[in-house]
């Protein structure tokens, strides 16, 4: 009876109560440390230099067409008042702009990551519930309903917001204007175009939107974005698409259509060309600015000098801070080592 | 608790005054006395019901909430929820909803059980069956049912079921044998006495038959104190009342032994009312330093949080003051948002509060006190500090004191139990200056017969020693160990076991007490029988104890026997100076000595101390003090017989210990109620103070030569001219070839010093201080248990607040050990009231060591990397959310995705640092052991103060910016996929969470010391589960909950190259300054704890 209960109260002796687990015990040392610090440093380096590289082989051409200036083009477009004004943008390449290229358009001090902006809108909707069609998300106040009381559909800032300037390209050729092919496909994320956003099941997609009026600042429903082909209408039009992955910053890029076909298929031979702007987006009473960017890509995507430089940069500061800490190793041992 | 102190209270101010009594008058058998006896009052007493449980049903729901809302941390995040809940807020409810209600459910639940099992235990005990005696007859009904005043019937080991007073027992003497082991511990067998009346009764028919009525106090916690009077009525005659003492008070929770039945006991106090369930009551809670620092942490975060809010808040009016940006044509607000303009501000701050609120970590208090529970279980679990003796370790009373392990700076130590065994063993004797040593030849100059015959006798019947004759499961080893298996002593003192012991080699043989008689065995093997009249029990005020008896030849005899000092100022004659020399000369080999005197009395002289004893005896108020004067009229003019000596060893590696104490920077007191001699020669002893020791004295003896303000004059120059000449601080003054200096001061003195209302007083104990400041060790000697806790006061009061622990094994140890930061108990043989009272308590002192050095070392390193930690990782967390701001607009919009900020403290960095902070070592057990200094590394919270709270919040800051800034750069303006698509801000956020998770996490890694297979699972697993939960959520559109901002971000963003270049250099960066730090640290001024890594690391590299 006595003897149990000692052995009752006696602790266990393993070695986790007993704190005495087997362990690895790493320590900050020299021996570790410092040629540690020259493998990152070099390895870094060697990255810096190949990303530094890259980016510097890709092309960007860009160009502002806000219309600020007097002598820019679209100049005359600027003023709100003007409906329907086109305005051309010409410019040069000296060189190949090696292919695929990719056309952008790209807005400034536009606050697509405003929290209120970015809420209004109903996913729901958007996936094609019908139910959300006669009655919106409360998110999407102010555009949930028109002055009549109808849905607007598809309703909320953002969408109500989609960039409706359009873009053609003309290569000049001997005087004549040669229409350079615009791909639109797959310029949204795959899932955003076949899972995320649907549009309602019902044909001809025009009835899905019975009762509803299209967002005020639309010029046309939205079952009418591209009628020539049904995977790129209503909901999944990839320009909505794009517009509706809200930027994270308020200078942002968006992807408008690549160069990838005809004679254009390795890039924009060198010659001029003549951008015509559809130019209907209203930037300027809150001091926004447009523009288009010419690019191509690497493996690394778009030129961003950045990484490649940070790398650069860590790496010799990985290789100083080892001379330095071999340094002071030599001067201050520990007096144990010695 | 709180209800019966609130009846008290309704009772006490509605009732009236009137009513409320300090006595209750209790009537035995429900009978009420003859008329006109006295005054009825009558009393509402509680059941006998227990309730231990907090608790019911109904009330569990909103009671358990209000307490776990009282916490301020639960509070702030049910306002933010609330707040959340209210306006409109960037981040949802569920973000702080979901980990609150987390805490609070599994608070809850945890709390629940645990009150589940109490009212399951109270249940058990409530109704468990018990014997009343009614009409006559023995009825059995259950414990809840009993009322003041029942007689009940208690069989052999059964439990008592409440407070009962003894009337009568089974046994003829009217005696019963109680443990008290489930009330205080003490497992030996205590004697208790039936009130002398009724202890004849041995029938109930008989018991009920009584006709009395108890007056008795009420009900206070004091297990050892109970003041009652019992009055019988006999035929109409004048009742005869009898005292009732706590030797009559049978308390519920102790248990019947070695009595057949107990008959005729009176329930006097019930249920919530017994003494053991007024000890229930927890004590005052201790605060650990580390836990102010973090509070005080927590007040700065909390500033910086509001700040944020108010800079974004005035920031985003500013921002907002041109108009165009004010509301630009794509973001029309609804008519709500544009009016309302101050109230709109307010939301705003609020918003922003809510969106930063993640910066004071929620799960901190959960993880420290998950940290704190968990982790005192390796004390527990420690076969180090098993003892074998005991068959008991380490045990934890509390778990919020681990890291106060680490801080101490004072012990206070005492010293019988403590650094001694309490093992006694009897070594000589000396009568009138003639020694006797055991087993050793007498030498033989028998001068004086009488004395010698009345010292032996005086020594035989002058104790409260018992006899054992049965033998009981407790018994079988001290018995047979004995070789004397049908009979051993025990008793509450281990002094007077070893004189009766010593006396019974020296050929005087208690045998026992029986029916009054104690029975001697004397050297010619004839029995001697004395009638025992009184016993004037030992007390720590008096220092002595005395037994008044009749011999055969109707002496009466008066024996005492106590310490020197209380005993010469007492004697008219007898060879004094012979003794006295003795005496010294024992007290300075360590020996502790006792003096026996012995006084004749008259019949006259003895009728007078009845009278005045008894008088005492029966009064029920003021009984100690009545008590404590007649025994001092009585106690005097003694004849000195002679003095014993006791050796009390000291205890295994007590030297051991306290030389590592002292290197690690840990001054020693010695408390002791012992004399100067005895306790100085066990401080040599036990290594407090060195040859080298310079001691200084402050005791009575010199301040009766000179005044006391010149003696502390003296020494404080003393101390001083020392200091400056070594010319170092006080650190260097305790190293071990300076020469040290040690402070011997006794209660008398330090009294003096520290009396109040003297002039310039607050002078002397500044002078006090400063001397001990500057000594390496101090005795404390004649120490009362209250000065005892006044020292431990008055060094937690001085003005570096030094953190405080007191050791002890007594009661007189336990208000030292309340009132220190940390009270250790040891499981000593006096009991165990301080194991009970101490936040720990350890088996020996020896077991000190490891307690301080390993344990606390660890738990100190563990906590306060926990607690900066977790700041740390909550900067990294929020200050790019606060980054965001500036490119938001001032939106509120958040960085992160709500699945994101609800887990990334509870789940994605909260195993690891919980795991560190349970199982790191720094440096192996052995080093701490074997190098104590280390333990002056982190003295004064040095981990946790301020520059350390600043390093850890600006490495957070950078950290942040560089998550932040990188990932704006990278996202700047360009494409990273190769096929040319953008990316959106949930991408943005995620980058940044991810180099995050993995930076805060991989930090942790690198602050890891110990890397058992355990540390790799967490840390690695809790990354892999972050990828897999980041794939998981984003890879489903996830049914019912309309969530879809998230889907195949992470994909995506894994599908770039750039994303994960920039990870891996955004992680590299952030970290690199903390491993730079760490490097140029360790090489340019290492820590003691530095060093010492490196010399266990290098002979283990040179065995590989």
């Amino acid at each position: 009876m006595k003897e149990q209960q000692e052995t009752a109260n006696r602790p266990d002796n393993t070695a986790f109560t007993q704190q005495r687990l087997p362990a690895w015990q790493p320590m900050l040392s020299a021996g570790i440390v410092i040629p540690g610090f020259v493998i990152i440093g070099l390895a870094f380096i060697g990255i810096g230099i190949a990303l530094f590289v890259t980016s510097q082989n890709i092309q960007v051409l860009e160009r502002d067409y806000t219309g600020v200036e007097n002598n820019s083009p679209c100049f005359k477009c600027s003023d709100p008042s003007t409906k329907n004004c086109v305005c051309k943008l010409d410019f040069s390449l000296d060189k190949l702009f090696e292919g695929p290229v990719f056309f952008y358009y790209g807005l400034s001090n536009y606050f697509q990551n405003y929290r209120k902006y970015g809420v209004s809108r109903d996913d729901r909707q958007l996936s094609g519930r019908l139910d959300n069609f006669q009655s919106p998300d409360e998110g999407c106040v102010p555009y949930q309903y028109d002055a009549n009381n109808k849905p607007i559909v598809p309703c909320g800032s953002v969408a109500n917001s989609l960039f409706n300037d359009t873009f053609k390209l003309y290569q000049i050729v001997n005087g004549a204007r040669k229409l350079v092919p615009f791909d639109g496909k797959g310029i949204a994320w795959w899932t955003d175009h076949n899972v995320k956003y649907r549009n309602p099941s019902i044909t001809p997609l025009k009835n899905a939107f019975n009762g509803t009026v299209k967002p005020t600042f639309w010029s046309k429903p939205a079952y009418e974005l591209d009628p020539s082909d049904p995977a790129n209408n209503g909901f999944v039009n990839q320009d909505f698409l794009v517009w509706m992955r809200r930027a994270a910053l308020p200078d942002f890029r968006k992807l408008y259509r690549r160069i990838t076909e005809g004679d254009y298929k390795n890039g924009l031979p060198a010659g001029n060309y003549s951008l015509e702007i559809a130019y209907n987006y209203p930037v300027l009473d809150f001091d926004g600015r447009k523009k288009v960017v010419f690019s191509n890509v690497s493996w690394m995507g778009g030129k961003n000098q950045f990484l490649g430089i940070a790398y650069l940069v860590i790496g010799s500061l990985c290789v100083v801070m080892s001379i330095v800490m071999l340094i002071v190793y030599a001067k201050f041992k520990f007096p144990d080592e010695e | 608790m709180d209800f019966s102190l609130l009846r008290n209270l309704i009772r006490r101010y509605c009732v009236g005054e009137e009513n409320w009594v300090d006595s209750r008058t209790i009537y035995i058998g429900h009978k009420e006395p003859p008329p006109g006896a006295e005054a009825y009052i009558p009393q509402r007493y509680p059941d006998n019901r227990i309730v231990s449980s907090k608790y019911t049903f109904w009330n569990f729901i909103p009671k358990n909430l209000f307490e776990q809302f009282r916490r301020i941390a639960n509070f702030y995040f049910l306002v933010i929820f609330l707040v959340q809940l209210i306006i409109d807020t960037p981040t949802s409810p569920v973000t702080s909803g979901l980990p609150l209600f987390f805490v609070i459910t599994v608070t809850a639940i945890k709390q629940g059980y645990e009150d589940w099992l109490r009212h399951k235990a109270d249940c058990s005990i409530n109704e468990c069956p018990v014997d009343v005696v009614q009409q006559g007859k023995v009825v059995r009904t259950q414990s809840h049912k009993l009322r003041v005043g029942d007689v009940v019937m208690v069989r052999e080991d059964e439990t008592f079921p409440c407070d009962l007073i003894f009337l009568s027992s089974s046994r003829h003497d009217g005696t019963c044998y109680v443990t008290t082991a489930s009330l205080d511990g003490e497992s030996s067998h205590k004697t208790y006495y039936a009130v002398p009346d009724t202890m004849a009764f041995t029938t109930e028919q008989e018991v009920d038959s009584l006709h009395a009525t108890i007056e008795c106090e009420q009900p206070q916690p004091d297990l050892y104190k109970f003041v009652g009077r019992i009055n019988i009525y006999k035929d109409r005659e004048e009742p005869v009342a009898r005292p009732l003492g706590a030797e009559n008070l049978l308390l519920r929770g102790a248990t019947l032994k070695n009595t057949q039945h107990i008959y005729g006991t009176v329930a006097i106090y019930t249920g919530m009312e017994t003494k053991m369930a007024l000890n229930y009551q927890s004590k005052s809670q201790k605060r650990s330093a580390v836990e102010k620092s973090m509070n005080a942490f927590l007040i700065v975060y909390l500033c910086i949080l509001i700040s944020k809010a108010v800079i974004n808040t005035v920031l985003k009016y500013a921002w907002q003051w041109s108009p165009d940006r004010d509301e630009p044509w794509y973001n029309h607000r609804t008519e709500i948002e544009r009016q309302r303009h101050v109230i709109r501000a307010f939301t705003d701050f609020l918003a922003f509060m809510v969106l930063f609120n993640y910066i004071i970590p929620v799960s901190m208090y959960v993880t420290v006190e998950m940290q704190k529970f968990l982790g005192s279980y390796f004390i527990a679990w420690d076969e180090e500090m098993f003892d074998e003796e005991l068959g008991e370790g380490a045990q934890v009373n509390t778990s919020d004191l681990n890291e106060e392990l680490g801080q101490v700076e004072y012990v206070f130590t005492d010293k019988t139990g403590t650094l001694t065994e309490n093992n006694m063993e009897f070594i000589e004797c000396c009568v009138d200056g003639n020694v006797y040593i055991p087993h050793a030849i007498c030498n033989g100059q028998i001068l004086s017969a009488e004395h010698e015959d009345l010292f032996f006798r005086a020594l035989c019947l002058c104790h409260t020693v018992q006899v054992k004759e049965e033998e009981t499961v407790d018994g079988i080893k001290r018995g047979i160990h004995q070789g004397r298996p049908t009979s051993f002593y025990i008793s509450s003192s281990p002094d007077e076991v070893a004189l009766v012991e010593g006396m019974k080699r020296l050929g005087y043989t208690y045998l026992r007490l029986k029916d009054s008689y104690m029975e001697i065995l004397n050297k010619d093997d004839e029995i001697e029988r004395f009638e025992l009249l009184h016993v004037l029990n030992f007390d720590s005020v008096r220092r002595r104890m005395s037994v008044i008896v009749k011999s055969s030849s109707g002496e009466y005899l008066l024996f005492c026997k106590g310490a020197d000092s209380s005993i010469f100022p007492r004697v008219v004659s007898g060879k004094v100076e012979q003794v006295k020399a003795r005496v010294e000369q024992n007290a300075v080999e360590g020996l502790r000595t006792l003096c026996v005197a012995y006084r004749r009395l008259s019949p006259s002289e003895y009728e007078e101390a009845c009278h005045l004893l008894t008088k005492a005896k029966l009064a029920l108020q003021d009984r100690e003090q009545r008590l404590a004067q007649a025994y001092d009229i009585i106690e005097r003019d003694f004849v000195l017989l002679g003095a014993t000596a006791v050796e009390d060893r000291l205890q295994e590696k007590a030297a051991d210990t306290i030389e590592s104490l002292h290197k690690a920077g840990m001054k020693v007191w010695v408390l002791t109620g012992d004399k100067m001699e005895t306790a100085a020669a066990t401080c040599y002893a036990s290594k407090l103070f060195r040859r080298s020791t310079q001691i200084l004295e402050l005791t009575k003896k010199r301040t009766e030569e000179q005044s006391l303000h010149d003696v502390l004059f003296e020494l404080s120059r003393t101390v001083l001219r020392q200091r400056s000449i070594s010319g170092y601080g006080v650190e260097h003054l305790h190293t071990l070839d300076c020469l040290d200096f040690g402070l011997i001061i006794d209660g008398a003195t330090l009294s003096a010093i520290l009396k109040p209302n003297q002039e310039g007083s607050g002078n002397y104990r500044e002078i006090f201080l400063e001397i001990c400041r500057n000594c390496s060790a101090v005795l404390c000697c004649r120490m009362a248990p209250l000065q005892k806790a006044q020292v431990v006061k008055l060094i937690k009061a001085s003005k570096e607040h030094p953190i405080t622990l007191a050791i002890g094994d007594g009661a007189n140890d336990v208000s030292m050990i309340l009132e220190a930061h940390v009270g250790i108990g040891i499981m000593g043989k006096e009991g165990r009231q301080a194991a009970r009272n101490s936040d720990y308590a350890i088996p020996k002192f020896k077991h000190l060591k490891k307690m301080l050095l390993v344990h606390g070392h660890y738990y100190y390193i563990r906590i306060a990397e926990l607690v900066q930690y977790f700041f740390y990782k909550n900067v990294c967390f929020i200050f790019p959310q606060f980054l965001y701001q500036f490119f938001c607009g001032f939106s509120q919009q958040p960085l992160y995705d709500t699945a994101y900020l609800t887990l990334y403290n509870i789940s994605f960095t909260s195993l690891p640092i919980l795991l560190y902070s349970l199982v790191e070592q720094h440096v192996t057990m052995e080093t701490l052991k074997r190098e104590p200094s280390l333990y002056r590394d982190i003295a004064k919270n040095s981990l946790l103060r301020w520059p350390v709270f600043l390093y850890w919040t600006c490495l957070g800051v950078f950290d942040a910016v560089v998550f932040f800034f990188g990932a704006y750069f990278l996202f700047d303006n360009t494409t990273f996929t190769s096929n040319g698509q953008m990316f959106g801000n949930w991408t943005f956020g995620t980058l940044v969470f991810t180099v995050l998770v993995f930076t805060v996490t991989l930090k942790l890694a690198l602050d890891t010391h110990h890397w058992t297979w355990i540390n790799h699972f967490v840390i690695w697993g809790s990354l892999l589960f972050y990828v897999i939960f980041s794939l998981l959520w984003g890879g489903i559109i996830w049914p019912f909950l309309n969530y879809q901002r998230m889907y195949y971000v992470f994909m995506q963003m894994l599908s770039s190259g750039p994303a994960w270049l920039s990870i891996i250099l955004l992680i590299t960066v952030s970290l690199l300054p903390d491993v730079i730090k760490k490097v140029l640290c360790r090489a340019i001024c290492p820590t003691a704890t530095e060093r010492a890594q490196v010399r266990t690391l290098t002979p283990a590299q040179e065995q590989t």
